[in-house]
């Protein structure tokens, strides 16, 4: 029974290890500045975190194997007060350190602004889809009425008529943006709470009714990433998606002004 | 007061059928009942769970009564999984099942402090799961929205199909639920401090006693929380508050609620100032010590079991308990990790971040410990020690991958996605399940008499073990391959669509784990009516519930209060004549 028990935890161990190393189902190649950053840190956390599962793990099926009942006698020990500090100094420092090492990339993404110059892009949610406003040339995105949002007449997002700022406001279903260089998102939600998941930029905020939530972040390839939605919103979650086109800055420019001719003449 | 409550117990047992099986005020008893409330939810949770995995795989599959599953229905199957396996399965069993059964028992005491709370307590707990289940009836169907339940979608019935009537019997029970749960709360704190028997100081209490008392201090800080949130919902959904629910809303077209409004000749009711963010706090401030009232009493389990069949006092037995403790307090600090993507602060998602790390550290004395448990000792392994050691491996697979939810800098790719419900399956759900089988398997010949079958119960193990990590580590692969979680289908999104495969082999999995829990009921049932007789004290243990006969009497000890000499874990004792000293034994047997 010992020896089924080591070769069980051991198979589970070393196939799961297996498995995670080859990583067949890998993350998709990262697209932005901050997700470099990101997958380094989470590379450290998956190389120290499976030493620990591997030493526990395999240990665990070593131990209930050779101090199997074999009619010896059991060490008479109520513990070891000296191993005891050793292991929760060791485990105190290899947690909080972890942690502390990744702030930095945490602050980077989350605790400073966007640098001005940055592109601006306004990001709605509602069941079931994703919606981006680009101010045109006044760089002033137009108020909003909920009550008038409504994608059956176009006007998705609500932009108020009477409001000058938003005349030249663009709305897509798909989000453009210039490769290089940042984008400042700001998010909102009209009905429930979704949430703004990019894997390959390494981005997800959550869109909350009521906030205007900030963010940003530096595509730096040229490509089409696919945008899902992260939080539970409704029956339609799962196909509430989105595409991000991160185009060279000259095509961006053209892709722009185009759209903006396009709803002035309207 | 041992003696006082002693004088209050010691009466004749009831002989009608309803006041000893229906109404029964046998702490005995009331344990039988709620293990056997826990043990119809886990299968109606579980049917639940194959629905869903056959869904996920087949979408189009129809199947005979029910059809063919919408994407909504995905979701509706998704709610109540969680529901009922988080309330009605992990926080019964383990703590007011096996708790309410043992703890009098293991301290000494003839009943839990007040009798008539903790019938009260079971039946709220009861009506609790029945109007769960309703829920299911009802027009609209059960609630889609989580078991998490976020405002707004939980707090506007437009918002979807049985956000209606459906999503108030959801709060409504879990309403009931708090209220049992802040009752037994307080009977098994009362029941610690005031009923231990003569000897039995707080340092020799049986580590499980030390976990139902600190869940129980969980569960009294937290129900009330969880209950003060639904009824909030409750007034926001039918009487017009805005306690969650923001202004400038438009859901669907709608853009007030009720629809039609209280008056429905007059203007509708216009929500306005309310936080989404305010429910995530209150939900999480209950969700996060709600794990550890789910996992302690596991914990507690397998330190009792992992002692008594390694034939070794318990590692660290002072840590242990303290660790215990730390869980306890960290435990109520770490709510917002579960908030890092939601539009808190990024300041205090760093504060809570470095609070989860710390709870990691007497997580890992635990393991520490249970592992130096094992050393040097002589393993027997039997079922019940095989779901211990089961337990200690899940508890780490899954405790190991909380160092990487617990940074936001890594919750960025992973927050939302599979990598998620990988973590909570393996630490809360299967390592605490581990707990509960590991317990019964160890119990069982106490509450009714006779043994399991070690056959049966050896396949069950292994199938089982085998079969939980074949579902749930794959989904830390589907995680960091960003497939995000509650997704009914994956046919929308072009990179889910190389993750089908796996999905697929995780459904066979999970269709071979659910058949084998089936040999785990015959066993169950077979045992009570055939099982081999059992001794008083089979596994030849040393905590006061093997002192007394199987099962035991009305008032447990017989009219006579034990006393304690002994710590609870004095194994291979040198110079005592057998390997175990019975925490009742005699003083001078023993060294310690």
């Amino acid at each position: 029974m010992g020896l089924a028990l080591l070769f069980i935890i051991w198979l589970i161990t070393l196939s799961s290890t297996y498995y995670f190393v080859i990583q067949k189902w890998a993350p998709l190649p990262v697209a932005s500045a901050n997700g470099i950053a990101i997958d380094h840190h989470f590379t450290w956390t998956y190389i120290l975190m499976g030493i620990v599962f591997l030493a526990a793990q395999l240990g665990l099926g070593y131990l209930v194997w050779k101090y199997r009942d074999r009619g010896q006698k059991a060490q008479y020990s109520h513990g070891n007060t000296t191993m005891e500090i050793i292991w929760t100094l060791l485990t105190a420092v290899l947690f909080i350190g972890l942690n502390l090492s990744g702030e930095k990339i945490w602050a980077a993404a989350r605790f400073q602004g966007a640098a001005p110059g940055a592109v601006q892009v306004e990001v709605t949610g509602l069941q079931f889809a994703w919606y981006f406003r680009y101010p045109g040339p006044d760089g002033k995105l137009g108020r909003t009425k909920p009550e008038l949002a409504d994608a059956s007449v176009g006007n998705p997002v609500g932009i108020d008529p009477d409001d000058p700022a938003g005349k030249d406001d663009v709305v897509t279903g798909t989000m453009f943006l210039p490769v290089d260089r940042e984008a400042e998102l700001v998010l909102r939600a009209q009905d429930v709470i979704h949430s703004l998941f990019i894997p390959a930029m390494r981005f997800k905020q959550d869109a909350v009714p009521g906030l205007m939530i900030h963010m940003h972040f530096t595509p730096t390839k040229i490509g089409d990433y696919e945008i899902a939605c992260a939080e539970l919103c409704g029956l339609g979650h799962y196909k509430m998606h989105g595409m991000l086109k991160v185009i060279s800055q000259a095509d961006y420019d053209k892709w722009l002004a185009s759209k903006v001719a396009e709803k002035l003449a309207q | 007061m041992s003696e006082q409550a002693h004088a209050v117990h010691a009466h004749a047992a009831p002989t009608g059928f309803i006041r000893k099986y229906i109404f029964s005020l046998d702490h005995k008893m009331i344990g039988l009942q709620y293990y056997f409330l826990a043990l119809v939810a886990v299968f109606v949770g579980m049917f639940l769970s194959l629905l869903m995995r056959i869904h996920l795989v087949w979408p189009e599959a129809s199947l005979p009564w029910f059809g063919h599953i919408k994407p909504e229905q995905y979701l509706t199957l998704l709610t109540m999984h969680g529901t009922i396996m988080v309330f009605f399965v992990l926080t019964t069993a383990p703590q007011s099942g096996f708790g309410n059964y043992f703890l009098p028992i293991q301290i000494g005491a003839p009943d839990m402090a007040f009798p008539t709370l903790n019938m009260l307590s079971f039946w709220t707990t009861f009506v609790s799961f029945m109007v769960m289940l309703a829920a299911f009836f009802v027009e609209g169907g059960a609630p889609l929205s989580g078991w998490t339940n976020y405002a707004p979608l939980s707090a506007i019935p437009s918002a979807g199909p049985g956000q209606g009537l459906g999503e108030d019997l959801w709060i409504i029970s879990i309403a009931l639920f708090s209220v049992a749960s802040l009752m037994g709360a307080l009977n098994f704190i009362t029941t610690t401090l005031d009923l231990r028997a003569r000897g039995m100081s707080l340092f020799r209490m049986p580590l499980t006693c030390w976990a139902w008392f600190v869940t129980a201090m969980l569960g009294l800080l937290a129900f009330g929380v969880l209950l003060a949130g639904g009824i909030l919902l409750l007034l926001d959904r039918n009487l017009g508050t805005s306690f969650f629910v923001p202004g400038g809303l438009n859901i669907n077209g709608n853009l007030s609620f009720p629809p039609g409004g209280l008056n429905p000749g007059g203007h509708p009711i216009t929500h306005t100032g309310g936080s989404p963010l305010l429910w995530q706090h209150l939900f999480w401030f209950f969700g996060h010590p709600e794990v550890y009232i789910a996992i302690l009493p596991g914990m507690g389990v397998a330190s009792q079991l992992l002692s008594t069949f390694s034939r070794k006092p318990i590692f660290g037995y002072k840590a242990m308990v303290y660790a215990i403790l730390a869980i306890g307090i960290l435990g109520f600090l770490v709510w917002g990790h579960h908030m890092f993507m939601s539009g808190m602060s990024p300041y205090s998602a760093f504060a809570f971040s470095v609070m989860t790390m710390a709870i990691g550290v007497p997580s890992a004395i635990k393991t520490f410990n249970w592992l130096g448990t094992i050393w040097g000792g002589r393993v027997r392994f039997h079922t019940p020690m095989l779901f211990a050691i089961g337990f200690v491996s899940l508890f780490v697979s899954g405790g190991l991958s909380g160092p990487f939810l617990a940074q936001p800098v890594l919750d960025i790719p992973l927050h939302d996605t599979y990598f998620v419900v990988g973590h909570f399956h393996l630490i809360m759900g299967v390592a605490a399940i581990f707990g509960i089988f590991a317990a019964t398997y160890y119990w069982f010949p106490k509450m009714f008499g006779r043994m399991m079958n070690e056959t049966l119960g050896r396949i069950h193990f292994f199938v089982t073990l085998l079969g939980t990590y074949a579902v749930f580590m794959p989904m830390h692969y589907l995680g960091m391959a960003g497939h995000p979680r509650r997704y009914s289908q994956l046919t929308e999104l072009n990179f889910l669509q190389p993750l089908m495969p796996l999905q697929k082999f995780m459904s066979i999995a999970a269709f071979i784990t659910i058949a084998v829990q089936f040999v785990f009921v015959i066993n169950l049932f077979w045992s009570m009516k055939k099982g081999k007789k059992a001794e008083i004290n089979p596994w030849e243990a040393t905590t006061l519930e093997w002192t007394v006969p199987s099962p035991p009497p009305h008032d447990n000890f017989g009219g006579v209060t034990p006393v304690v000499n002994h710590g609870p874990y004095e194994y291979s004792v040198p110079g005592a004549a057998k390997d175990y000293t019975m925490q009742t034994d005699p003083a001078t047997v023993a060294a310690h």
